[in-house]
C-alpha cells in the first residue's frame, strides 16, 4: 500500500526529475537531505584547513604554507565550520525532523525555504572564492576584528558579502521554523508536549532572528569603513575599535548558542530512547533552554575583558556569565536523571550522546573558568581557549550531529546502518578527538598563544600531539561517509517504523523510510 | 598470541623511529598548568585558577561517577527494568541552588583578586607600550628614555636553515629594562591595529588598541629575562613580535638609567622646534649626521638596518604583492629620490608602511635608503647623506 501511496503522490505533485528536482524542490525532506549534504561537505572543506594549519604547527619553523595563508586558514576555518557545517546541518535535521515531530505535512513556508537553502552555495563559493583573490582570503579571524579587517584585500569585501548572504539564509530559515512550529501542530500538540529538540528549535530560530542582523550591521559599517570613507571603528575620524568586538559579541554570545542549542535537544531525544524512561525534568529542560537564551544576550563583552572595560563592566559580566552554569548544570543533571534506573543499551547513537555530555560538560567546565576575570587575563586568546571552543563545538554540537545521523538515517533511508562500523567511528572520533585537543589546555596554561604560525620550541611535544590526533580525527570522518553511502545505497537489514525500542514520538510512526508527503491528515496527540 | 608481540615490538621500533625523528628530549618541559608566577598577581591568579580547576574536578567526578554507575547497573544487559519516573521536584531545586552557592563562592575570591588588580595607583615607574604591525615601543615617561624592540630571531631559523636556538622567537634586540620590587604602571595603547602585551609570569595581559590608553600594573619579586608574546591577532607577523622583560635590581636599574638617558641637554630651541611631537627620532651623535659618508659606509650599514624591512618587502626585496610591495625595480625604488625618502620617513597612510622618521636615526634612515636604492637588484647609484634626512625633519 505505502508504495502504491507514494507513487500516486509523485504523480500528483509532478515532480521533476534529476537536476531540477533539486532546484525547486519545496519538499522539506529533499530540502533537509540537501542541507545535510552540503554540511558535510563543508565539514570536509574546513577539516581540510584544519588539517593544513595542524601540519603547519607539527614543528617550530615555517614549513607548510605562509604566515598570511596560515591566517586566512584559521578565518576559513572557522567561518565554513560555524555557518557552513555545523549551522546548515541542525537546519538539515529541523527541516527532515520537525514536520514529522510536530505531524505537520511539511514546513509553512516551502518555496522560501528553498530559496534559504539555495542562496548558502553561493554564499560559500563567494567564500572560498576570497583565496584566489589578489591578496588572498580574510586574514583577520573570524571575528573580523577592526582595524585588522579593513587591511585586507577584496578578499574581506567577498567575505561581507558572503556573510550578508548566509544572514539572509538564515534568517529566511528560522522565520519558517517558527511560522511552522507555532501554526502547523497536530492537534493535542501543545507547546509543553512538543518534544525537546523543537523546543529547543524554536529558542534558537528567536536568537537567529535577533543575533543575525546584529552582524549584518557590523560588516556593514566595516564595509563603508574600507571602501565608502566612514570612520565607524577608526579612532583617527572619531571612531572606535571597541565598537566594533561589542556589535561582533553581541551577535557572537547567542550566536554561541545558536551552535548549541539544538544539539542539546538531540541528546534529550537519544538519551531517553536509550534508557528506555521519559526524558527526566521535561519542564525544567525548557526553561533551562529559555533561560540559556536569555543570559546569552547580556553576557557579550566576557569575550574581551582584556580591552579594558571598566571594572563595574568586569564584574558584571563575569557575574552573569557565571550564572550560565546553573541552567546549562540542570541539563546535565537531567540527562543523567534520566538514564538512572532506566533499561540502558549503547548503540552507536547512545555512545555519541553519552560522548557529547562528557565532553561537552569539559567545555562548559573550562567555560566558566573562562568567566573569573583574572584568571582570564591568563587564558585569554590562547590555547586554552581554542580548546574550550573546541570541546564545545566539536564534542558538543558535530558529535551531537553525527549522534543524530545515527539515530534518524534508519527512519530516513528505510534501512539500518553496520553498527560495528558505527561503534569503530564512534571510538576514532572519540579518541583522536581527545588526543587532538586536550594537550591544547596544556599548551594555553604554558603560555601559546592562539593564532600563530610558528612557536618557540618549549611548545613542540604537545603540538607534536595534538596534529597526530588531528590527521586521526580527519581520516576517521571518511568512516562516516563510507557508514552513510552504505545506508544509503540499501544494501544493509531494513528498517522497522519503530526502528529503536524505546523511541518514542511522531516520527516513529510513520514508515522507513517515510513517503514524500507525510501527516496530510493530521494524526491526533493524546 | 606471538603475532601480538610481534605487533607489539613494530610498534615499539616505530615509536623508537618517531622519537629518533623528533628528538623530545631536547625540548621536553611538559608544563602542565600556569608557569611559576613572579608576581603578586600572577600568585594571586595561579591560586585562584587551582581553586576553580579543583572545584570543577570534583563535580566533575560527582556526576559522571552517577552516570557511569547508572551505565554499568542499569543495563538493559544486566536485565534492569526502567523504573518510568520523569519528575523530582525536591531534587530539582537542590541541583539549582547547590551550584548557584558555588558560584558565589567561586565568585567572592574572584573579585577581590580583580579589585586588587586593577588598583594602578602608588606606582613607582611609568613606562608607556606602544604596539607597532610588528614591534613593540616602549616609553620611560619619567626618564625620557625611549626605544624599539625588534625580534631578533635569524629568518634563517625560522625558515628551518639553521637549528632554533633555545629563546627561538621569544628573543629582541632591546629588552624592556624595569627593577624588580617596584610597582611599575605600564600605559598601553597602539599606532595601527589591535595588539596585546602579555608575560604570563607578570599574570598581566592587555590589549594596545589605537585610540585608546589602558593601563596596568607589575612588580616583579626577583631579577631576571621574562618572555612573552603578543596575544591579539594583528596581521601577518603576529607570531613574530614577542616581549622580553630584563629585571635588575632597582640599584642596577637606576645605572642602567643614567647610562641611557639622552646625553645632551636639549637648548631651549631645540623643545620649542621639537613642540608636541617629542618623538624627533633616536638620537645619531651629531658628528655622524652632519659628517659626509661614502657609499660605502652608508651600504653596509643599510644592509643591517634592512632587517627591519624583511618582514614586509623580503630579504631579496621581493614583497609580498600586493600589500607589501616589491623594493627591486619598482616606482619608489628607482624612481625620484624625493618621494622614496617621504615614504621611509613618513609611512603610507592607511597601510602597514609606518612612519620610520620616529624609529630610525637620520643615519639609519640614510644608509637604508640608500641600500635600497644600490642593492636588491636596483643600481640607481645615488645616495643620500643623513643630513639631508636631518634637514627634512
Amino acid at each position: 500500500m505505502s508504495a502504491a501511496h507514494t507513487e500516486a503522490h509523485d504523480h500528483h505533485d509532478h515532480r521533476p526529475s534529476g537536476i531540477m528536482r533539486w532546484l525547486t524542490t519545496t519538499n522539506h525532506k529533499d530540502i533537509g537531505t540537501m542541507y545535510l549534504i552540503f554540511s558535510l561537505t563543508m565539514f570536509f572543506v574546513g577539516g581540510i584547513m584544519a588539517l593544513a594549519i595542524r601540519a603547519e604547527l607539527f614543528q617550530p619553523g615555517l614549513q607548510v604554507v605562509n604566515p598570511e595563508l596560515f591566517n586566512s586558514l584559521t578565518t576559513l576555518h572557522a567561518l565554513i565550520m560555524i555557518f557552513g557545517a555545523i549551522m546548515p546541518g541542525f537546519v538539515g535535521f529541523a527541516n527532515w525532523l520537525i514536520p514529522m515531530m510536530i505531524g505537520a505535512p511539511d514546513m509553512a513556508l516551502p518555496r522560501m525555504n528553498n530559496w534559504s537553502f539555495w542562496i548558502l552555495p553561493f554564499a560559500f563559493a563567494l567564500l572560498l572564492g576570497s583565496l584566489f583573490t589578489v591578496g588572498g582570503g580574510p586574514a583577520s579571524g573570524w571575528t573580523l576584528y577592526a582595524p585588522l579587517s579593513v587591511q585586507g584585500g577584496a578578499g574581506v569585501d567577498m567575505t561581507i558579502l558572503s556573510i550578508h548572504m548566509m544572514g539572509i539564509s538564515s534568517v529566511l530559515g528560522a522565520i519558517n521554523i517558527i511560522v511552522t512550529i507555532m501554526n502547523m501542530r497536530a492537534p493535542g500538540m501543545n507547546l509543553m508536549k512538543m518534544p525537546l529538540f523543537v523546543w529547543t528549535w524554536l529558542i534558537t530560530a528567536f536568537l537567529l532572528i535577533a543575533a543575525m542582523p546584529v552582524l549584518a550591521g557590523a560588516v556593514t559599517m566595516l564595509l563603508t569603513d574600507r571602501h565608502f570613507g566612514t570612520a565607524f571603528f577608526d579612532p583617527a575620524g572619531g571612531g572606535d575599535p571597541v565598537l566594533f568586538q561589542h556589535i561582533f559579541w553581541f551577535f557572537g554570545h547567542p550566536e554561541v548558542y545558536i551552535l548549541i542549542l539544538p544539539a542539546f535537544g538531540i541528546i534529550s531525544q537519544i538519551v531517553p530512547t536509550f534508557s528506555r524512561k521519559p526524558l527526566f525534568g521535561y519542564d525544567s529542560m525548557v526553561f533551562a533552554t529559555a533561560g540559556i537564551a536569555f543570559l546569552s544576550f547580556i553576557v557579550w563583552a566576557h569575550h574581551m575583558f582584556t580591552v579594558g572595560m571598566p571594572l563595574a563592566g568586569e564584574l558584571f559580566f563575569m557575574y552573569a556569565t557565571m550564572l550560565i552554569a546553573v541552567p546549562t548544570g540542570v541539563k546535565v543533571f537531567n540527562w543523567v536523571a534520566t538514564m538512572w534506573r532506566g533499561s540502558i543499551t549503547l548503540e552507536t547513537p547512545m555512545l555519541f550522546a553519552l560522548a557529547v555530555v562528557f565532553l561537552f560538560t569539559i567545555g562548559g567546565l573550562s567555560g566558566l573558568m573562562l568567566a573569573i576575570v583574572p584568571a582570564d587575563f591568563q587564558y585569554h586568546d590562547t590555547y586554552f581557549v581554542v580548546a574550550h571552543f573546541h570541546y564545545v563545538l566539536f564534542s558538543g554540537s558535530i558529535m551531537a550531529m553525527m549522534g543524530a545521523t545515527y539515530y534518524w538515517l534508519p527512519k530516513w533511508t528505510g534501512r539500518m546502518y553496520s553498527e560495528g562500523l558505527g561503534k569503530t567511528h564512534f571510538w576514532l572520533t572519540t579518541i583522536f578527538f581527545n588526543v587532538t585537543f586536550f594537550p591544547q589546555h596544556f599548551l594555553g596554561l604554558a603560555g601559546m598563544p592562539r593564532r600563530i604560525p610558528d612557536y618557540s620550541v618549549q611548545f613542540t611535544e604537545f603540538n607534536i600531539i595534538s596534529s597526530i590526533g588531528a590527521f586521526g580525527l580527519g581520516l576517521a570522518q571518511l568512516l562516516f561517509v563510507y557508514i552513510i553511502i552504505q545506508a544509503v545505497r540499501g544494501k544493509n537489514e531494513k528498517a522497522t517504523a519503530q526502528v529503536w525500542e524505546g523511541a518514542d514520538g511522531l516520527e516513529w510512526t510513520v514508515d522507513s523510510p517515510p513517503p514524500y508527503h507525510t501527516f496530510e491528515t493530521p494524526p491526533t496527540v493524546k | 598470541m606471538s603475532q601480538m608481540f610481534c605487533s607489539a615490538r613494530s610498534l615499539l621500533r616505530i615509536a623508537a623511529a618517531a622519537t629518533a625523528l623528533f628528538p623530545l628530549s631536547v625540548y621536553a618541559e611538559w608544563g602542565l598548568n600556569l608557569p611559576p608566577p613572579s608576581t603578586s598577581v600572577a600568585s594571586r591568579i595561579l591560586d585562584l585558577h587551582n581553586a576553580i580547576m579543583i572545584v570543577c574536578l570534583i563535580i566533575f567526578v560527582i556526576v559522571f561517577g552517577v552516570m557511569f554507575y547508572s551505565l554499568y547497573a542499569h543495563r538493559k544487559s544486566r536485565g534492569h527494568e526502567a523504573h518510568q519516573f520523569s519528575h523530582n521536584s525536591k531534587l530539582e531545586v537542590v541541583w539549582t541552588i547547590i551550584p548557584f552557592l558555588i558560584l558565589v563562592g567561586l565568585a567572592i575570591p574572584s573579585t577581590a583578586t580583580l579589585l586588587y588588580m586593577e588598583d594602578t595607583t602608588d606606582s613607582d615607574l611609568t613606562i608607556k607600550i606602544t604596539g607597532y604591525q610588528w614591534k613593540w615601543q616602549y616609553e620611560y615617561l619619567d626618564h625620557d628614555i625611549s626605544f624599539f624592540s625588534n625580534l631578533s630571531t635569524p629568518r634563517a631559523q625560522i625558515e628551518n636553515r639553521e637549528p632554533k636556538g633555545e629563546h627561538y622567537l621569544l628573543e629582541v634586540d632591546k629588552p624592556m629594562v624595569i627593577p624588580s620590587n617596584r610597582k611599575v604602571r605600564y600605559l598601553i595603547t597602539s599606532n595601527d591595529v589591535i595588539h596585546a602585551w602579555w608575560i604570563p609570569k607578570f599574570g598581566v595581559k592587555k590589549d594596545a588598541i589605537p585610540g585608546y590608553i589602558n593601563e596596568f600594573w607589575a612588580n616583579v619579586d626577583s631579577p631576571g629575562t621574562y618572555r612573552g608574546q603578543c596575544a591579539e591577532l594583528c596581521g601577518k607577523d603576529h607570531g613574530f613580535m614577542p616581549i622580553v622583560a630584563e629585571v635588575l635590581s632597582p640599584e642596577d636599574f637606576d645605572a642602567w638609567v643614567e647610562e641611557n638617558k639622552p646625553k645632551q641637554v636639549a637648548s631651549a630651541a631645540d623643545m620649542t622646534a621639537a613642540g608636541a611631537e617629542p618623538a624627533a627620532g633616536p638620537a645619531a651623535s651629531a658628528e655622524d649626521v652632519n659628517r659626509e659618508w661614502t657609499m660605502d659606509e652608508l651600504m653596509e650599514h643599510g644592509k643591517t638596518v634592512y632587517f627591519q624591512c624583511i618582514a614586509c618587502h623580503g630579504p631579496d626585496g621581493n614583497g609580498i604583492p600586493p600589500h607589501f610591495p616589491p623594493l627591486t625595480g619598482s616606482e619608489i625604488t628607482v624612481g625620484p629620490l624625493d618621494a622614496h625618502i617621504d615614504i621611509v620617513m613618513n609611512g603610507k597612510a592607511n597601510t602597514t608602511m609606518q612612519a620610520f622618521k620616529v624609529q630610525l636615526s637620520d643615519v639609519d634612515i640614510a644608509s637604508v635608503i640608500t641600500y635600497e636604492r644600490n642593492a636588491l637588484g636596483n643600481s640607481v647609484g645615488d645616495l643620500v647623506q643623513p643630513s639631508e634626512i636631518a634637514a627634512r625633519r
